[in-house]
């Protein structure tokens, strides 16, 4: 079998997806207009498959905190923290994050992807179990492969599922590390968190939760699901990134234990690969400064949900059940989510194509994400044309359908 | 008198019926991925099938190492044996 035999499968798959007319894991942006516009094939398209909540990627202040930031200190920092050293920036952009968090340690990693990587390989070793969340990010998974310790799936926000796999390992030595989002990416649905911190409670168990897309989103000043369930004092590990509400790129972990800072000498993705640029870390700091001072872009955005939500649901759409920033339209196959998603496409709407083996529960989804920079106008014209859409593709019977069940 | 062994294996088989592709019958050499039709994907739900059945967590580290259902059966068993 030569090399890349094996990909055999993924090549006629991922061809089949294509022979729609483009390919939607290789969509080209010449232009970025705004949050919400890009021009794509050169057509002036509506963004509705980022993950820019609060529309923060072309906030003034971030941007000219990112200049300065470049002229002072340079392109990068050339190297990691540990062997190369920090720049003034990382260190602020810690206390900044502990302190919003109301956590005593922070430690910024290079994306939220390898934060996850490294906290979760590190913190569990071969003795202990990490319980996770089915659904869990690839990050999660992936770290748990890097890692030596058990790894335990229960089954999707279930916490009865995770009592009793907790039950089971009762009497066992080794920490038990329960592992859970605050909003999940695909689905859009929130962990039960105050029912996972009561199971975590009895169980003497850590919990570390990534609020990834919660951030910004979430709680009333948007530190995420841990303060809008009110449960900060369970948490003992929050994870997030940069790269979604902030408008960034970069990821973090905050936490009170007071041994927290060993973790810089101790965990691999943190010391075996370079520092954030100062550029982005500035950007990062004015974009979690703006986010504070502005509780308004939370409110515009949760209004924007109800518009696009509310709409879709009208129209008969079955949609992911709980309601947020990440609203997932469920189609019958895989073939039908490709025809709608290249149609939108034309019709100048990018939104995500999910499809199996990325989704859970084998759906097919497309996934529609909303952002506070939305105009109604923009969250209309999505909703019009995706019943359209659905209407001439036959999904939906009747133009616009008032449906309730 | 069937072993405890047996048992588990009678019930994996039976499980796994539908997925067959041929008439032939489930057996121990039965390789889940190429003789079954079922994904990486659907082999992660079936887990969680074969979990709740037994009553049992089966760690997602052993998982890469079950090729057959043979394999299948003594993980099983393993692990309600350490129970
Ligand atoms: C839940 C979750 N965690 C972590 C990440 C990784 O973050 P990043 O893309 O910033 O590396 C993502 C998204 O990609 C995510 O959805």
């Amino acid at each position: 079998m030569s090399l890349f035999d094996r990909f055999k499968p993924l090549i006629r798959s991922h061809a089949s997806v294509k022979s729609c007319g483009a390919d939607p894991f290789g969509i080209r942006m010449d232009r970025v207009l705004s949050p919400t516009e890009a021009m794509i094939g050169g057509r002036r398209t509506i963004l509705a498959g980022t993950n820019n909540y609060l529309g923060l990627t072309f906030d003034a202040d971030s941007i000219d905190a990112a200049h300065a930031a470049l002229a002072a200190f340079g392109t990068g920092t050339t190297g990691s923290r540990i062997a190369n050293g920090s720049y003034a920036g990382h260190t602020d952009l810690e206390r900044g994050l502990a302190e919003f968090y109301g956590y005593d340690h922070a430690m910024v990693f290079t994306t939220g992807y390898q934060a996850n990587l490294g906290i979760i390989s590190t913190l569990a070793g071969p003795q202990d179990y990490l319980i996770i969340d089915a659904d869990c990010h690839a990050s999660i998974y992936d770290a748990c492969r890097l890692g030596s310790a058990t790894v335990i799936r229960f089954k999707h926000n279930d916490a009865r599922d995770l009592d009793k796999r907790l039950q089971r390992l009762a009497g066992t030595d080794g920490n038990k590390i329960i592992i859970v989002e605050g909003i999940y990416s695909m689905l859009g649905d929130q962990a039960p968190l105050a029912e996972i911190a009561a199971v975590k409670r009895k169980h003497g168990a850590y919990l570390v939760v990534d609020e990834a897309h919660s951030m910004g989103v979430l709680g009333a000043t948007g530190r995420g699901l841990v303060e809008e369930a009110d449960v900060q004092s369970d948490v003992d590990f929050v994870v997030g990134t940069f790269s979604k509400s902030l408008g960034a790129i970069g990821g973090f972990c905050v936490s009170s234990h007071p041994d927290f800072d060993v973790l810089r000498v101790a965990c691999r993705p943190y010391m075996f690969t370079a520092s954030l640029p100062p550029s982005i870390v500035a950007s990062v700091l004015a974009a979690l400064k703006v986010m504070r001072a502005r509780p308004e872009l939370r409110t515009k955005l949760w209004t924007n949900v109800d518009t696009l939500y509310d709409g879709l649901a009208r129209n008969g759409f079955e949609l992911g059940v709980q309601k947020g920033p990440v609203v997932a339209v469920h189609l019958p196959s895989p073939e039908q989510a490709i025809e709608m998603w290249h149609a939108l496409l034309e019709a100048g709407i990018y939104v995500n194509l999910a499809l199996p083996p990325a989704t859970p529960n084998n759906s097919a989804l497309l996934r529609c994400s909303v952002c506070a920079a939305h105009s109604r106008e923009q969250l209309e014209t999505i909703t019009e044309t995706l019943t359209e859409i659905a209407f001439n593709t036959g999904l939906l019977e009747t133009p616009a359908k008032v449906a309730f069940g | 008198m069937a072993s405890v062994r047996d048992e588990t294996f009678n019930e994996i088989s039976r499980m796994l019926d539908s997925y067959r592709k041929s008439a032939a019958p489930i057996t121990t050499e039965t390789d889940i991925t190429r003789d079954l039709n079922l994904d990486s994907l659907a082999v992660m739900d079936l887990m969680m099938e074969l979990e709740e059945k037994f009553d049992i967590s089966i760690p997602l580290n052993l998982v890469p190492e079950i090729q057959t259902v043979g394999d299948l059966t003594a993980t099983i068993q393993k692990i309600r044996e350490d129970a």
